[in-house]
């Protein structure tokens, strides 16, 4: 490896280390009911389907919408499996069923085949799914996340899944320890530790032999066919990916918001975590996370103002009342698809050279001005 | 001569429309052999259908003396079918691989309209060519387990690049090159999947009477370098008549004239094709 | 035979009625994505902007005034989002056009949320078209009735429209080949402008209807009826009208009747009822595998 690769590769890890290290830190001294947490732990959480739907949507060139129901997938197997077994045969979340599930494991675990169940499914899914072109392959994986939050409603099948009722008093993240003590991991920190490692996984895929295949098809499915490369058998195995990783992001969110219901994941959850994909540039990885944050960050904490009555200082309960953030919102979304189409990155990736350019040009924007 | 490709009464037809008619040909090893023909004669339909990416309607197509592709008309097919020798093959297995299994067994191809991948280099073109030589699955490929493999995937890509004269555009975008520079990148990634034998669909398109010649050359010298067979489309005649070993004409969808160049320029059919035969009045 | 219709014939007649309603909904699809090759997923959503416009508008207006006015805005609406959202990106990927659509349909819902401040209108009870009617013993609406006829009625209009007007020729030229009719002089804008519009005006006559039947409006309420049209329109093979409508009431009577009581495989038929939506994605996955041009369409070659 050459020495400016190297040294690149130190500075991303100095960085990083730097993140987590001030995560570890705030976590000490804030409170922890500060909505600063919220934002990092549901932006972080959101990084990571929008990272994993980028996978499947700019880098392999599927349009597929059926990330909501992966993520249904991940939330319930997470909170089935992580249940106490007291609880379980309790009545406090099981009210109108006998829960046939008898066992219960640990966080680790249950984020684990959060994503297996996950891929499993998207497997099975796959099989006639994925001969589609584009446009039938988004409305039927949109289909099959419909029929799974069908499925997952569904009386019969309610000593599993507790019907439309919530499941409730799993590991959440007040309840995770670190392993084999009863000390708890600070919640903010776990969630990145997740995703760090989910996101790690993909960046190293997406740069590896598999990974180029992927871009290959986005590319000229054809030529990718001429030179050897299995569309089908590639095009599955980046769907499996891709869902495994919504499975354990679904997991998560599970874990960070302590009740988790079917009737949350509907098809408007795909399409706000396409439009975040959009927004941070479709086939790059940090403009997915980058946008993921700012899109919670705005919605959880800046614009809260708009649906509060007061924003900027400015009083206007009639017009800044419930609703006007998300309609704010879909305005902005609008314009960036319409105007912006590359997004925030458009497919490159976050670097210190572009960040270092970035800053200058803002430095040299200043110097003209005066 | 032992013959690498064979083509025994191929016929593609779509819907009522016979695009390529009991076509029979062979390739001996070692040969450049040029189909050539007015222009929707059925010559790229020919190469789809070598390649896997049509399924021909019946026939079979031999590579290094095992049917690779074999069909004949069924379903409805079997009531529209309009080509010949329709029996002959109804009781054989049919054999329908897709085109990245034709790959496999060594057949590459270049495309009449260049079909490089957009968004890479001119370095990531040719290695991705190669990934299906890899070994490695992809629990390995993420884990970095097969770093060795990948990187002497890496110095053959670069090796290859080399030997086309391309390594000083090695990070260049391919669709920002010169057009001759792609047509030369795309045979360069068609020779990374390590073939024996080399379909190109009309190299030379676009190309001015300079070009060509070079590309003539280059030809002769790829094939000499990695020990190849040539399959080739072409319209420019020189290119043709320059290089190749023998020559098949093609004439709607039918086989009019095969032979070495000089046989086949002073075939009468052949000029009539090109030229057109003066119509009765 | 006879017994199993009588018995289920609330179902049958409430089928036929949605059917007709997903047909009218069913034709914007189809119109729109053989022109464009684009799945309108705003469609629903401006299906369910006209009832909401209607609840307003009939808050102060009276019906015969109302009515008309709810077909010009919706028209409107349907005219102004290609205008904004579809026509800039004329050259642009199709990935693109569709998430543009999408993200009209997430605009169109949270505006309606917004408005609505999230509570369910109660639609207006149309003269005539919402009083009941008894048939061989089952209690329904004169809508129920009316949908299949009217639905009939403009169908045959439209075809008509397509089939002898020099505005239906282009568009039959467009839909089969968008660059060609570009360079013989067609008005593509205009062709497509026009799509929209009636595309619209069906959509709006559907939710007049629609609604009548189901007397309340939210902003999701457009989501699911417009999904299942689509459907409709894959099934009937997309880009042909007369495979959208039949499609539309097949989906139309199967999900009322998996709704109605009687017990399918030993379980009873309320445990069917949350299938009701899902079943109309799993009849459309079964479609696009076993025939992926649907009833009526035209396979397409890639040419290499």
């Amino acid at each position: 490896m050459d020495r400016a690769k190297r040294n690149h590769l130190i500075r991303i890890f100095i960085a990083i280390a730097v993140v987590y290290l001030a995560i570890l830190v705030l976590e000490f001294t804030l409170r922890p009911t500060n909505i600063l947490f919220t934002v990092l732990r549901k932006g972080a959480i959101y990084s990571l389907v929008a990272v994993s739907m980028n996978l499947l949507n700019g880098f392999t060139g599927l349009f597929s919408l059926g990330q909501a129901g992966f993520m249904l997938l991940g939330a319930y197997t997470y909170a089935i499996f992580t249940m106490p077994v007291s609880v379980k045969e309790s009545e406090r979340v099981y009210k109108y069923y006998e829960c046939i599930v008898g066992f219960d494991t640990g966080a680790f675990i249950g984020l684990i085949a959060a994503g297996l169940v996950a891929a499993f499914f998207a497997f099975l899914i796959g099989l006639p799914v994925l001969r589609l072109k584009s446009d039938y392959l988004a409305i039927a994986t949109l289909g099959f996340a419909e029929i799974l939050r069908a499925i997952f409603q569904w009386d019969v099948l309610g000593p599993l899944t507790n019907g439309a009722n919530l499941l409730r008093e799993y590991k959440d993240l007040t309840r995770i320890t670190l392993p084999f003590t009863d000390i708890p991991f600070p919640p903010t920190l776990f969630v990145f530790i997740v995703v760090g490692i989910c996101i790690l996984l993909i960046v190293l895929l997406i740069n590896s032999s598999y990974g180029r295949a992927f871009k290959a098809i986005r590319d000229d499915e054809t030529a990718a066919e001429a030179m050897g490369i299995n569309l089908f058998r590639h095009k599955e195995l980046s769907f499996v990916i891709s869902s495994f990783f919504a499975g354990v992001s679904g997991a998560l969110l599970a874990a960070f918001q302590y009740t988790v219901q079917a009737q949350q994941f509907k098809s408007m959850m795909t399409y706000e975590i396409l439009l975040i994909v959009v927004i941070g540039g479709i086939g790059s990885i940090s403009g997915s996370c980058i946008a993921s944050f700012l899109y919670i960050a705005l919605s959880e904490w800046w614009l809260r103002g708009l649906d509060m009555g007061r924003f900027l200082g400015i009083d206007a309960p009639d017009l800044f009342r419930s609703g006007f953030r998300r309609l704010v919102f879909s305005v902005i979304i609008m314009i960036i698809v319409l105007f912006f189409s590359k997004g925030i990155m458009g497919d490159k990736e976050l670097s210190f050279e572009r960040m270092k350019g970035f800053v200058k040009g803002i430095g040299r924007k200043k110097g003209v001005s005066k | 001569m032992k013959d690498l490709l064979r083509l025994e009464n191929v016929t593609m037809q779509f819907g009522g429309v016979v695009a390529v008619n009991n076509l029979s040909m062979h390739v001996g090893e070692g040969e450049i052999v040029a189909l050539i023909g007015p222009n929707g004669a059925g010559k790229t339909t020919a190469f789809n259908c070598i390649t896997g990416v049509y399924e021909p309607s019946n026939g079979v197509i031999s590579y290094d003396g095992k049917a690779i592709i074999r069909n004949h008309p069924t379903g409805r097919m079997r009531k529209i079918y309009a080509g010949q020798e329709s029996g002959k093959y109804a009781d054989e297995k049919i054999l329908n691989p897709t085109p990245d299994e034709i790959t496999k067994l060594g057949i590459a191809r270049t495309f009449q309209n260049i079909r490089l991948f957009r968004s890479m280099t001119v370095f990531e073109n040719v290695l991705t060519a190669m990934h299906v030589r890899a070994k490695e699955n992809v629990f390995s490929a993420v884990l970095r387990l097969s770093w060795r493999e990948e990187k002497s995937m890496a110095e053959d890509a670069e090796k290859l690049l080399e030997e086309q004269g391309l390594l000083s555009h090695r990070d260049d975008l391919a669709t920002s090159l010169p057009y001759g520079l792609q047509r030369r990148l795309e045979i360069a990634r068609a020779l990374a999947t390590r073939p024996h034998l080399l379909l190109l669909d009309e190299p030379a398109a676009g190309m001015n009477p300079q070009e060509t010649q070079e590309l003539s050359a280059f030809i002769r010298q790829i094939k000499e370098r990695y020990d190849l067979t040539v399959l080739m489309i072409e319209h420019h005649m020189d290119l043709v008549m320059g290089i190749s070993d023998r020559i098949y004409v093609l004439d709607f969808g039918s086989l009019i004239a095969e032979g070495t160049p000089d046989e086949v320029q002073n075939n009468q059919r052949v000029i009539d094709a090109y030229l057109g035969v003066a119509e009765d009045v | 035979m006879a017994d199993f219709l009588h018995q289920n014939l609330s179902y049958f007649l409430s089928g036929i009625s949605v059917g007709g309603q997903y047909a009218l909904i069913a034709i914007g699809y189809t119109m729109v994505y053989g022109i464009l090759r684009l799945i309108n997923f705003a469609h629903g959503d401006v299906f369910m902007c006209a009832g909401l416009i209607m609840v307003y508008l009939s808050s102060s207006l009276p019906f015969a005034v109302s009515v008309p006015l709810v077909l010009i805005f919706t028209v409107l609406l349907g005219f102004i989002i290609e205008r904004v959202a579809y026509r800039p990106l004329r050259s642009a990927p199709r990935m693109s056009v569709m998430i543009s659509a999408i993200g009209v349909s997430y605009l169109l819902q949270n505006a309606a949320l917004y408005f609505t401040g999230g509570l369910a209108k109660v639609y207006p009870a149309l003269p005539w078209l919402s009083d009941s009617v008894v048939i061989w013993g089952a209690t329904t609406r004169v809508v129920t009735i009316v949908t299949p006829f009217l639905t009939a009625a403009l169908v045959v209009l439209l075809t008509l429209l397509i089939k002898h007007t020099k505005i239906g020729m282009a568009m039959r030229a467009v839909s089969r080949d968008f660059e060609t009719s570009q360079l013989m002089g067609i008005r593509i804008n205009r062709v497509i402008s026009i799509t929209f519009m009636i595309g619209s005006l069906l959509a709006a006559v559907a939710s007049l209807l629609y609604f009548t039947n189901y007397a309340s409006v939210t902003p999701t309420s457009g989501s699911m009826p417009g999904l299942k049209a689509f459907v409709a329109a894959v099934f009937g093979g997309i880009g042909s009208i007369p495979g959208a409508v039949i499609g539309a009431f097949i989906i139309g009577i199967c999900e009322n009747i998996i709704k109605g009581g009687s017990s399918i495989f030993g379980i009873p038929g309320s445990g069917w009822t949350t299938f009701s939506d899902a079943f109309t994605f799993a009849f459309l996955i079964i479609i696009l595998i076993v025939k992926p041009t649907g009833l009526f369409g035209e396979k397409a070659v890639d040419k290499v």
